[in-house]
């Protein structure tokens, strides 16, 4: 009998869960779960938040024990792959040797995108995705220190949270005109520039970055405006792009992301890929969506494992997504694209709970929830099925 | 060893052994117990390591928090021993422990 072998590339919160699933839906075989970092999985959420702030250690953010992956006769590979031939079934990794593979998943996730301005490359200036990230970070960041933040997204304004907990300056500069643009209502967008304001942190919005200066390290970020920032450090989180090199030289189907279908199958059938590398087409959206969000990731996971051992799921779930920024939890309903009105519960410009839901001709599609876990589990029930009679609505929605 | 028992919704029963220190979340995914699945790895942000604990243990390791209870009052498998189990730090005087697992984690 020939051996049968999974092999998962990409070690972290998709890949995981991969790995963990397909001894659940049965799989038999060897499982070889191939990462680049030496760690075991661990969570990456915590790293711009009780991380960066110094309160876990990595060995407390292990996705699972190691003992798991013992008994679960899991393979942690530490390798970087360098090439899939298809044809032969197998994997080249960098170090020339290579590994064969009966099934293929690729969860090779998002890298940071790179910020383009003259002096990007000076030392001081750091991005956040990994913990090796996150430690360099921590030893530049002692307090008293100027942080510059480029980017107002999620990574940018949690990440700001931390360091002014840790005594830092910080300023955040965002190029759009105001934060969170691309994700949430204007109402929302007050509501955190206000209480990044309240605790310290220098909001400019409008602020576009045209070069860092320095000698050995970065001293200043120079503005469009003309303007220049003191900098002991620079975070840059300006978004993601998906890792699809290899996915791309194998000459799988490649849009943004590494197209998948509902049962999370490449365009080979014979290859699955989720999480944040992943491009599938949401029936719920009427379009190919690259999700960026561990729920996602996981979902995805464990319809790629049942796929592999030949079993029909579909991924389905309601996209959402959660971030903490100082006392705030702020968790995320399904996706706003496309709706047309706005409700508020609660006054985002005065209190520190409040809940947008966005709709669509009356109809729930998503909803922003800042301390009101209550309200996310409603709009995450109601959302995903909008005939389940549910009690206490925090509002009323004309459809029902 | 001290032993903590998951009774799955149809009645399957997983054994695990408790280490202090660790989350009972953490003690069932990392026993890979079916039906929890922990998605926010912690955080009592997603719903998803909803436990139901033998009302006789109640007293020793306690109801529901302010923030797990927000998180369970939308819940339709909700009971009053219900827990999410990322945030029931475990102890070794558990041993014994029998926990119910809702039929869907949502």
């Amino acid at each position: 009998m020939t051996l049968q072998r999974a092999v998962i590339v990409g070690a972290s919160h998709a890949g995981a869960q991969l790995a963990a699933s397909l001894r659940q839906e049965g799989w038999n075989g060897e499982i070889v779960l191939v990462g680049d970092e030496s760690a075991l999985p661990y969570q990456r959420p915590p790293l711009s938040k009780a991380y960066l702030a110094g309160r876990s250690t990595l060995g407390e953010l292990a996705i699972r024990s190691a003992e798991f992956y013992a008994k679960q006769e899991i393979q942690p590979l530490h390798a970087t792959v360098q090439g899939i031939d298809r044809t032969a079934g197998r994997l080249v990794l960098s170090s020339g040797e290579s590994l064969a593979y009966t099934k293929l998943a690729l969860c090779t996730g998002a890298r940071p995108r790179r910020l383009r301005t003259p002096g990007a490359d000076l030392a001081g200036v750091y991005y956040l995705r990994t913990a090796a990230d996150v430690e360099l970070i921590r030893e530049a960041a002692t307090p008293g220190g100027r942080a510059v933040i480029v980017g107002g997204g999620y990574i940018g304004l949690e990440t700001a949270a931390s360091l002014r907990a840790l005594g830092l300056e910080v300023t955040v500069l965002e190029a759009a005109e105001r934060v969170l643009e691309r994700v949430t209502a204007p109402e929302v967008s007050a509501f955190f520039e206000r209480i990044h304001r309240e605790k310290g942190t220098d909001v400019r919005t409008g602020a576009l970055v045209e070069a860092l200066t320095g000698d050995s390290r970065v001293r200043e970020v120079v503005l469009s405006s003309g303007e220049s920032i003191p900098a002991d450090l620079v975070i840059v989180g300006i978004g993601v792009e998906p890792n699809t090199d290899l996915a791309s030289a194998a000459g799988l189907l490649v849009d943004d992301g590494i197209v998948i279908d509902d049962r999370a199958r490449t365009s080979d059938p014979g290859i699955v890929a989720a999480g944040d590398c992943a491009s599938h087409d949401m029936a719920r959206y009427g379009r190919r969506i690259r999700l960026e969000s561990v729920p996602s990731a996981g979902e995805q996971a464990k319809v790629a494992a049942a796929t592999m051992c030949g079993k029909s799921k579909e991924i389905t779930a309601l996209p959402w997504f959660w971030s903490d920024q100082y006392d705030l939890k702020l968790q995320i309903a399904g996706l706003n694209t496309g709706y047309d009105e706005v409700v508020l519960s609660g006054d985002p410009s005065r209190d520190r709970d409040f809940t947008c839901f966005y709709l669509r001709q009356g109809e729930l599609l998503a909803a922003d929830c800042v301390n009101r876990p209550r309200d996310f589990m409603f709009s995450k029930r109601v959302i995903t099925d909008p005939t389940i009679p549910v009690d206490g609505l925090p509002i009323t929605l004309e459809h029902r | 060893m001290a032993v903590v028992t998951f009774v799955s919704h149809g009645g399957e029963r997983h054994e695990a052994s408790l280490e202090a220190g660790r989350s009972l979340m953490q003690i069932a995914t990392n026993n890979a117990v079916p039906g929890i699945d922990g998605d926010c790895g912690g955080e009592a942000a997603c719903g998803t390591c909803h436990v139901i604990v033998d009302p006789k243990w109640s007293e020793q390791v306690g109801l529901s928090g302010a923030d797990e209870e927000e998180m369970l009052a939308m819940n339709p498998e909700r009971r009053p021993t219900s827990r999410l189990s990322c945030q029931m730090m475990v102890s070794t005087s558990w041993d014994g422990l029998t926990v119910e697992l809702p039929e869907f984690q949502m």
